[in-house]
Parts: C-alpha cells; sequence; structure tokens
C-alpha cells in the first residue's frame, strides 16, 4: 500500500502526476509539490535516521529550514550531498536518498549501543577526551570518527555548473510571508528597484499553512495571486523563490543561493546552474524572516513522531498528509489549536494536552466545539515507543510551579505528538547586520531592539516587519509590511505618494460568518505559559528518560545541568561545552529553550544571561555554490609566453611560476629530469643554450625623476650611468630586507627599463607606485608601466652565442662594438630588437627583446640558425642550476625577507655616498649590524655527486636528539655539470668566518651529511666568461 | 564586504581594493639623523584604536590609485575618503 497518510484532497500538490523516489533503496511515490519529507511521512516512513552521539531513532520534526534530525544523504556518486534536510529537497521523478548516520541500518544500528553507554558520553566528551589521558585519545579517535559520521561528502568531481549574479537594488524584501509581500508591492509602487527573496518554492509564508485564512475578504491563496500579479506588473520588480538569504554584511551587501534547477534533479537543468549565488547591494533592506515554532522538552521528547505543531499543520495544509491517525497536541499557547482543529478536521482522533491551567478564548471555544478533549494543567510525563512508533503518552498533572507533575496517570492512545511552546522570531539576519536584540519579556523570545539614532554608526540600512520581531498576528504583518517598505522606498529616495498610501491601506476584514471555525490569523498566542522544560516522574537527568532541548547535537537538559556544574555558566562556554546551537540547524529550535534551562540552574534571568551571536550563514552553502565557476583556469589563470607553442612541440615540462607556465625542462626521448638538465647546462656553457626569459618582470619608467626613484628604490647609485648601459640593482624594504632583485637599462635621458624577478613584478610595480603616489605625491614627475606582457625575450648563453646573433643582424656584436652590460637596439632576423647584453648564467649572453608578437618568429629564427652550433633550448632548472655555479642569488630562494644585502655578501651594492634611500637606515640598526647573522655560503658535500635537500638544517654536529643549535637551513642545491660535483647556497650564522669549517646537514631519514663551507661562487670565480 | 568610496572612481566594492595599514605616518626627512628608537617607532609603531582610524587603501582592481579613508574600525563605518597629501578630516566632520 503507498501513500497511507495521504488525504484524499487538499495541498499544493499536481495529484495527475505520479513522481517515484527511492529512500534508503525501497521504493516510494510521491507527487509534485511534495517535499521528501512530506513524501516519507505520507508514505508511513517515520524513522528517517540516528541521532548524532547517542545513535537514537529519530523522525521527521519540522517542515522547514530549522530541522534538526532529517538529515539525508541526497543522491549518489558525484553528484551526492550530505546533511540535505528532508524538509527542503522537493521532490523529483527519480530522487535517490539514504539515512545517514546509521550502520549497519536505520533499523538496526550498531552505534545505538552508546545510547546504553549513554554515562560514558557526557557533555564536553570530546573536550575531555582530548585533555586526558592524553594517549588515550589515539583510541577514542577511530571509535569517534566513525560513530559521529554526519553524511559522506562526494569523493568525485562535481559535475554540476554553479554561477554567480551580481544585483543592485533600492529595497531588497527577505521572505515572501504577509508582511514580506505586502512590503515589497508598497516599495514597488513608489518605482523603487523591488527584490523579493523567499526561501520557499512559492511566496507565501505562513499563509500556506492555513487554507482557509481570509485577507479583506480573499482567501489566502488569491490575496497571494494577486500580490504576485501586481509584482509581475513592475518592470522593476525582481522575485526570487528557492532563493535563500544567507549572510547579511557590511553596507547592505547580502548574499542569497538560488537553487536554480536543483529540485528537477541530477542532470536535468540543461545549462542552466543547478545553483546561483547572488551577491546583491540594497540600498534598503526590509526583513520579513517570520518566526519558528519553538518546541516544549519532555521525557522522551525526540521519540520519532514528536513534531512541531506547525509542522503538522503544514503537512496536513499544505502537503495533504495526515502524519498521524491519533495526534496530541502538547502547548503552552493557543497557536497549536489551530493544528488540532486542522488535524481533526482532516480525520484524526485529536486531544490536547495544555499546560495552562485555565486556557480561556476563541481558540478553545472552537476546539470544545468540534469534541476535542483538552487535558489542562497537564504535562506529558512518558511517551511509550514501540517498533519506530509512539505507541501512547502519559499525562500527568503539573504543580503550580511547574516543576513537577503529580497526580493520576493518564495514558492517550496515540502515534504523533504535535508539539508547541510558542514562537521564536528568525533574527538571524538582523543579529548579523549587528542588531541589537532585546528579550520581551511578554513573548517571552529575543526580539531586535529599537536602533538608537544618536549612538548608531551602523552601516546597515534596515527595516524590520511582521513575526520576526514579534508581531504575530495577521493584521499587524500587513500594516507593519507595508509601512516597512514605504519607508524602505522613502529612504531610498522613493517619495510616498499619496496614490501609493491609498493603494496600500488595505486592511484586513473580520472573518465571515460561514468561516467561523477558520482561523482568521496564522500563528498567535493568546496568553501563555512560561514552561518549557517540562518536568517529569523522575528528577531531570536521573532514570532512563532523556530530556533533549538540542536534536540535532543530541544535547539534553542534564548536560547543560552538568556544563554548569563543572563551571561553563557564561551561555558563549555553554554553546561550546554542550554543543548547543553548532550544528547544521545552528540551533533554531534549541537556543531558547538552552536559555530557559541555563537561567532555571542560575536563578538568573534570560536578559541577564545574553544570547551567542547569529554568524552566516543562516542556512548551510555547497562549496560549490561559493565556488560558482572559478574552478581551473577561471581560479587561478594560466599566462603563456609568446612562444608557448614552440614549448609544447619540444616537449617541455612545465613549472609554475607565479601564474606563468615556463618551460621546466626539454627531456629528449628516454632522458630523465636529471639527464635532461644535464644536458642543457652543458650546452649553454660549452655551445649555445636558449631561454624564454619573456616571463621576467619588465617596467617601463619615463619622467625627469625617474633616476630620482631609482636611486630611492635600490641600494646602489645610479646618477652616473650612461644611456644605453645596464646595471644590477638589489630591493630592499625600509626594514633594509632585500625583496628582489633585477637588471635596469638607461634607453634615453629620462627613460629606463626596469626587470624584475618573475614573481615579483606586481609587487615591484606596487612598490615604485606606492612611492610616488604616497610620499612624493604629485611632486615626483614619473610614470611606471607595466611591459611584462609587451616584450617577448629570447636569451642565449654561451661562447656561440656571439656568432649566432651576428648571423641574424647587421650590427657589429664583438666585445668592443657591444660591451658587456649594455643595451643596443637593432634589427635580429628582421625583427626591431632591444638586444641587452647581460648574463645570468655567467656566460657570454645576449638578451632579446622583441615586441611579443614576433617573439615566435625571433625564437624560431634563432632555432633555425643555431642548429649548425649546436643550440639546445633549457629550461628554469637548468638556468636554476647554471646561476648557482655562478653563486647568483633568486630573491625569495635565497633570502627570505630577514636577509640583507651584507649578509648575501653584496656589500658593494649598497651605495656609501647616497644620503638617503630605502632601508638606509635600517642597515645601522642594532639588530641588522650585529654579528651572528646568517649569512650566504656555498657548501660542497663531502660526497661529491650527493645532493643535500633544500631547506635542509645545518649544524655543528648532528647530535642523538634535539635540541640542538641550528646554525642555518640549505636554500639552494643542485647537481653541477660544470663543477663536476654536488653544489649548494646556505644561509648560515657568521657564515663569512665559517668557510673552510666541516659542518653536517641534518637529513629527513635521522642521518646527517658532512660538508665544508666555501664561497659561493663554483664556476669560473674570475667571471671572465661573460665579458669576453 | 565594505564599500569604498574611491577619491576618483566613486563607490566600489571592498574586493576591488587593497588596505595598506596605517595613514599619515610621514617618512622622515633625515632617517640617518634618528636615533634606533626613532627609526623603530617610525617602522613599527602603529595606531590600533577602537574608534576612528585614518588608514591607507589603494584601488588594486580598478584606477590603481592609493588614497586615504577615515574609518571607525568598531563600526566600520567610513566616514570619508580623501587623496594622498589632503590633511585627516576633522573628528566629528
Amino acid at each position: 500500500m503507498t501513500q497511507v497518510n495521504r488525504l484524499p484532497d487538499g495541498g499544493r500538490l499536481n495529484r495527475a502526476k505520479v513522481i517515484r523516489f527511492w529512500y534508503d533503496d525501497k521504493k516510494y511515490e510521491g507527487y509534485p509539490g511534495d517535499t521528501l519529507a512530506s513524501a516519507l511521512l505520507a508514505n508511513g516512513v517515520r524513522l528517517v535516521g540516528r541521532s548524532f552521539k547517542y545513535h537514537r531513532p529519530r523522525g521527521i520534526f519540522s517542515a522547514g529550514a530549522e530541522e534538526p534530525n532529517a538529515l539525508v544523504q541526497l543522491e549518489s556518486g558525484p553528484y551526492t550531498e550530505p546533511n540535505r534536510r528532508a524538509t527542503e529537497v522537493e521532490l523529483y521523478e527519480g530522487l535517490v536518498a539514504h539515512s545517514q548516520n546509521c550502520w549497519p541500518s536505520v533499523g538496526f544500528d550498531l552505534g545505538a549501543l552508546s545510547s546504553r553507554l549513554s554515562r560514558l558520553l557526557p557533555a564536553g566528551f570530546y573536550y575531555k577526551t582530548f585533555m586526558w589521558p592524553r594517549a588515550l585519545w589515539m583510541t577514542y579517535e577511530k571509535f569517534i570518527r566513525k560513530a559521529a559520521g554526519l553524511g559522506r561528502a562526494p569523493s568525485e568531481p562535481d559535475p554540476d555548473s554553479y554561477d554567480k549574479l551580481h544585483a543592485h537594488c533600492d529595497v531588497l524584501v527577505v521572505g515572501g510571508g504577509p508582511a514580506g509581500l505586502r512590503a515589497a508591492c508598497a516599495a514597488g509602487a513608489t518605482g523603487a528597484r523591488v527584490m523579493l527573496v523567499d526561501e520557499a518554492n512559492e511566496v507565501g509564508g505562513h499563509l500556506l499553512l492555513g487554507q482557509h485564512t481570509d485577507i479583506g475578504g480573499l482567501v489566502a491563496n488569491r490575496w497571494i495571486t494577486e500580490r504576485l500579479a501586481e509584482l509581475n506588473q513592475m518592470a522593476q520588480a525582481t522575485l526570487l523563490t528557492r532563493t535563500t538569504v544567507t549572510g547579511y554584511y557590511d553596507y547592505n551587501f547580502l548574499v542569497a543561493n538560488e537553487r536554480v534547477t536543483e529540485h528537477l534533479g541530477p542532470n536535468r537543468g540543461d545549462k542552466a546552474p543547478k545553483e546561483r549565488l547572488w551577491k546583491i547591494r540594497a540600498k534598503q533592506v526590509v526583513l520579513a524572516t517570520g518566526s519558528i515554532e519553538r518546541p516544549l522538552v519532555f521525557a522522551d521528547n525526540d521519540r520519532p513522531g514528536v513534531m512541531l505543531a506547525s509542522a503538522v499543520r503544514a503537512y496536513i495544509n499544505r502537503f495533504g498528509v495526515l502524519p498521524g491517525k491519533r495526534i496530541v497536541v502538547l502547548t503552552n499557547n493557543d497557536s497549536a489549536y489551530h493544528t488540532a482543529l486542522d488535524a481533526k478536521r482532516a480525520g484524526a482522533a485529536v486531544e490536547i494536552v495544555d499546560i495552562r491551567p485555565d486556557p480561556a478564548g476563541e481558540p478553545i471555544e472552537w476546539a470544545r466545539s468540534l469534541d476535542i478533549p483538552i487535558h489542562v494543567n497537564s504535562a506529558l510525563s512518558a511517551v511509550g515507543y514501540a517498533r519506530g512508533k509512539i505507541t501512547q503518552v502519559t499525562v500527568m498533572t503539573l504543580s503550580p510551579d511547574g516543576n513537577e507533575v503529580r497526580g493520576e496517570a493518564r495514558h492517550l492512545r496515540c502515534d504523533v505528538v504535535a508539539v508547541s511552546g510558542g514562537w521564536t522570531p528568525t533574527v538571524h539576519l538582523f543579529s548579523q547586520a549587528k542588531g541589537k536584540l532585546e528579550f520581551s519579556d511578554d513573548l517571552h523570545c529575543f526580539v531586535p531592539a529599537a536602533a538608537d539614532d544618536a549612538t548608531d554608526d551602523t552601516t546597515h540600512s534596515l527595516f524590520c516587519a511582521g513575526a520576526c520581531r514579534g508581531s504575530y498576528t495577521l493584521a499587524e504583518c500587513l500594516t507593519e509590511g507595508r509601512d516597512a517598505g514605504l519607508a524602505a522606498a522613502a529612504a531610498a529616495g522613493f517619495a510616498d505618494t499619496p496614490e501609493t498610501v491609498a493603494e496600500a491601506a488595505v486592511e484586513p476584514a473580520p472573518p465571515p460568518a460561514s468561516q467561523r471555525h477558520a482561523p482568521q490569523y496564522g500563528p498567535r498566542y493568546g496568553p501563555m505559559r512560561a514552561l518549557w522544560i517540562l518536568p517529569c516522574d523522575h528528577p531531570i537527568g536521573e532514570g532512563a528518560k532523556k530530556h533533549f532541548h538540542e536534536l540535532h547535537n543530541d544535547s539534553t537538559i542534564a548536560d547543560i545541568a552538568l556544563a554548569a556544574r563543572e563551571g561553563f555558566e557564561s551561555v558563549e562556554h555553554l554553546k561550546r561545552y554542550t554543543t548547543t546551537g553548532m550544528g547544521t540547524d545552528q540551533g533554531k529550535t534549541s537556543n531558547l529553550n538552552a536559555l530557559v534551562a541555563l537561567s532555571d540552574l542560575r536563578g538568573a534571568p534570560i536578559p541577564a544571561l545574553g544570547a551567542t551571536t547569529f554568524r552566516p550563514p543562516y542556512t548551510p552553502l555547497t562549496f560549490g555554490a561559493i565556488i560558482g565557476q572559478e574552478r581551473r583556469e577561471l581560479f587561478l589563470q594560466k599566462r603563456t609566453t609568446p612562444m608557448h607553442a614552440w614549448h609544447d612541440r619540444h616537449g617541455a615540462v612545465y613549472e609554475d611560476v607565479g601564474d606563468w607556465k615556463r618551460p621546466f625542462y626539454f627531456p629528449k626521448e628516454g632522458e630523465d629530469m636529471r639527464a635532461a638538465v644535464r644536458r642543457e647546462c652543458l650546452a649553454a656553457r660549452n655551445a649555445v643554450g636558449i631561454l624564454d626569459a619573456s616571463t621576467l618582470g619588465k617596467i617601463d619608467i619615463v619622467g625627469e625623476d625617474a633616476v630620482k626613484l631609482l636611486n630611492m628604490v635600490y641600494t646602489n647609485a645610479w646618477n652616473r650611468l650612461a644611456p644605453g648601459r645596464c646595471r644590477y640593482g638589489l630591493m630592499v624594504n625600509e626594514h633594509g630586507m632585500v625583496f628582489d632583485d633585477g637588471v635596469t637599462t638607461r634607453l634615453g635621458e629620462h627613460h629606463y627599463h626596469m626587470t624584475t624577478t618573475t614573481g615579483g613584478a606586481a609587487r615591484v610595480l606596487n612598490w615604485l607606485e606606492e612611492w610616488l603616489q604616497t610620499e612624493w605625491f604629485g611632486r615626483a614627475k614619473v610614470y611606471c608601466t607595466s611591459v611584462t606582457e609587451q616584450w617577448a625575450v629570447a636569451s642565449i648563453s654561451g661562447p656561440h652565442s656571439r656568432a649566432l646573433l651576428a648571423e641574424l643582424c647587421e650590427q657589429p656584436v664583438d666585445g668592443e662594438s657591444f660591451p658587456f652590460m649594455s643595451m643596443q637596439q637593432f634589427a635580429v632576423a628582421g625583427i626591431p630588437a632591444r638586444v641587452f647584453r647581460i648574463s645570468f648564467t655567467g656566460e657570454l649572453a645576449f638578451e632579446i627583446n622583441v615586441p611579443a608578437r614576433f617573439g615566435l618568429a625571433l625564437w624560431q629564427a634563432l632555432w633555425q640558425a643555431g642548429e649548425k652550433y649546436g643550440i639546445c633550448p633549457y629550461g628554469t632548472e637548468a638556468m636554476h642550476v647554471l646561476r648557482a655555479e655562478k653563486g647568483f642569488i633568486i630573491a625569495g630562494q635565497d633570502t627570505d625577507g630577514t636577509v640583507t644585502p651584507m649578509d648575501l655578501g653584496m656589500d658593494w651594492l649598497v651605495s656609501k655616498t647616497k644620503d638617503d634611500f630605502v632601508g638606509k637606515r635600517s642597515f645601522s640598526r642594532t639588530d641588522t649590524a650585529r654579528a651572528g647573522r646568517k649569512q650566504l655560503v656555498g657548501l660542497r658535500t663531502e660526497t661529491p655527486d650527493f645532493v643535500l635537500p633544500e631547506g635542509a638544517h645545518v649544524v655543528e654536529k648532528l647530535l642523538d636528539a634535539p635540541p640542538m643549535k641550528m646554525l642555518g637551513h640549505v636554500s639552494s642545491s643542485y647537481l653541477s655539470p660544470n663543477a663536476g660535483r654536488s653544489i649548494a647556497l646556505a644561509l648560515i650564522k657568521d657564515g663569512f668566518k665559517r668557510k673552510g669549517e666541516t659542518l653536517e646537514v641534518a637529513l629527513t631519514d635521522g642521518g646527517s651529511h658532512r660538508v665544508t663551507v666555501t664561497d659561493t661562487v663554483f664556476f669560473d670565480s674570475e667571471g671572465e666568461r661573460a665579458r669576453d | 564586504m565594505l564599500l569604498i568610496d574611491c577619491p576618483w572612481c566613486g563607490r566600489r566594492d571592498q574586493s576591488e581594493f587593497s588596505y595598506h595599514g596605517e595613514a599619515h605616518i610621514v617618512r622622515p626627512d633625515d632617517p640617518q639623523a634618528l636615533s634606533d628608537e626613532q627609526w623603530g617607532d617610525f617602522l613599527f609603531a602603529r595606531n590600533n584604536p577602537k574608534g576612528m582610524h585614518f588608514e591607507r587603501w589603494m584601488h588594486s582592481h580598478g584606477c590603481r590609485r592609493w588614497f586615504n579613508a577615515a574609518r571607525n574600525t568598531h563600526t566600520d563605518r567610513i566616514k570619508a575618503t580623501y587623496p594622498p597629501g589632503d590633511p585627516p578630516p576633522e573628528p566629528g566632520a
């Protein structure tokens, strides 16, 4: 039999179409309009999961975002998603869901044994096992990890697409209930750009709970339809359903997640994204976020079948499902009477247990007129439960102070308990917007406090309307919605014209006599008995019965008492110690009742305890939605040089340098990296090597004060650099620490070409701009332009490089006509070029710069002409080896932000004559001038072909165990084919004085390797080859 | 996310900007004349007030120009933005 609990008619369903779905591998049927939760209830499925800590059986508790129990694993394979609330998952054909946190099955769960062991799992269990005994945590951890799982993360890449959209509006209305709809229509009528956002699949909010609600002579349905039609006619209005505002940030920036095609099922969205993240900047915000029903806490109140009264009403009226045949309504206020009335009309046997001694008023009369028994001044002291079902409840009389039950126990047969402890305004977004909350003694909950204009310096502009500020009657919701909408529009600059006011002033009328039994309003309290934690026949915490204030994280009133006994009395401590409110539901149904318990224990009023802060997101966001399209290259772009296609064709292996893909080495058939790098290193010194140096940072500097800028940012002097000459420079920050280096060339009178490291290009440009724009604001005449991508650079290095260049140009390039450290402009292979005679390999070398569009042509010309010279392309690894052979540093590898030029042995680059430059004063600071600083030296390994790991620590003598004095670390280390041995650079304490000493380098295997401290230059120490 | 009024471009999302610490710290004309303590103050000592803070920002994903902002560190409200070189706004202005 299918859909045993489905009512013959009613509900916002399309009953013409049947949907099949699978839950825990069993097939069920439902209708379009169902949620997974409503369809499961329709099919009589009560058990939907096991609780987090005790593995107790749990059922569907609510009908919305507040659901603490019914978390499911939705779909499978790459589409799977854990912790989805069944109350929010719309049903679609072929839906597959599994219960979570149960092993081997929801019906028979081995973890439930931990329920028997619950004395061993008190509040603070995790913290206690962390603390002591430490060794045992290793044992606990395996058990806890297995037992405490809340669903499984997908293990395959997500095939769905996600999107993001920025939006601006005058008035953003959050929540599409009566207040929100009214606000949106009123604001929109002024001409303001309005956005109305609602988390459900259709607007209406609480109006969808009651079928017969009457507004100004219209049933709720018609009223909603008319408001939607009104909004549709406004060209400037946007309506978003299935969209949850999850965060409210500074300056009215709100993030909303729209579930665009998710409700259609995997792969049915065509090209539309699964979810779309809206980033909304609103001039004004109207919060009409409604309220969430608050449960009562009683003995074993977590049994499957205990539900919020409003949820039972929603399932009856909105989904056409009667969750039980015999329903007991337990309440401390009037609103649950509407549930009783609706359940009775739907055919259930209903009894009301009202904890108030003398409830009176219309709803009570209506219930009596339908012959619903009312047990006043009573509480549930026990819940009978067998084979996955509630069988009966025990009702006893409450003492006047509400601390005990007494008298004769009455047993009521039932299968569902609908519970109401009043309503909690949904103030999450208000609180995120730094709004102050105050405790209402009338409503027994936190409500938004009025803003104090005098002291308020907020970056948020918002209005609250309706139930989210504790206004529960429909009349209040409509009036406040209209007023808030108009006020928000006015604040955004849209005057409320008389016409719009007149239009908006539709007041709700009293219900017609024919609908006397139809509740006129949505949630409505009546006088409430301020009691939420109901006693049973044992003191709470003793005996087998558990009083859960927090279902999601399995926290009981006894846990709160324990926390308080152990001194965790502040709300913030209590929250963390008991994990109350720390589940994926953020304690939407538990926070207030936890405060009540703490207040009782401490004998302090709730306002004196304070409340924890609500933080985004209101409901969980998927990583997919947060990431959107920013994946792979759209997250981290790939930068390639104009010669990249050639590198691809010649089998380059790439290295990431910044965002650049640089050839790492070019292996030939059968070569490994070591062999390829060796071949490349030898060619660059013995024949001619060619390197793609296009990625080097290049900055064009023009202006009268250009030399002033260079003198300021480099440690050496630039006044006497002649046009056409190049100079190497070190950049240090004001602390005197090296952060970049490069060669700068004077192109003309006031024109320079600066090069930087590949990774430092943007940083250096920012650095120059900072000086120009902040220190010398408007006074220095210099312009800096990044030209990194405008020039392609082929660097040729080796004894044949001159012959190769000579072949491709008409210029004499001998040592006299074209000296070392100079630049000339002429055509190379017919391409206009700037040729720099500079060298990072220590060989005779030329860096040929051509406009980027000619880069590949230049490269190919050099390649063809170079064949007879044995030209060999080399990558960044060979470049690193070649420069290390010469002791040339790489800023960022041989420096780490704590190294001065003097530490590098580069004093010759620090001007003694300049009055000032960035960092100069810091060189005479006590710390930079002291002895014992780490200095850059070379290391020769005892075994010639042993390559030290970079980063390895250097010590005088490796001891058996720490501590031992660390002298420094290896910063660069390679096998050098030209030096014929392993070489390394290291930063070592007092390194210059230690040359010749033998030290040890600690290895990760526990051993060490002996090294001798040397000079940093391992090849051609006279430096004659580059000057040739 | 802050909404920052770039003096040259107008109001833009915070994500277009980068933050560069306290403003109006003038580099000494002659650093060599300073004691280690004075130089250390210039390098490291910064105000960290609860309340109005004058700070440097750069419109890094926009016009790439630097400016100063007067921001209340408690409420995140930005009272004013102004070009470097301009004096800070009067308190209470």
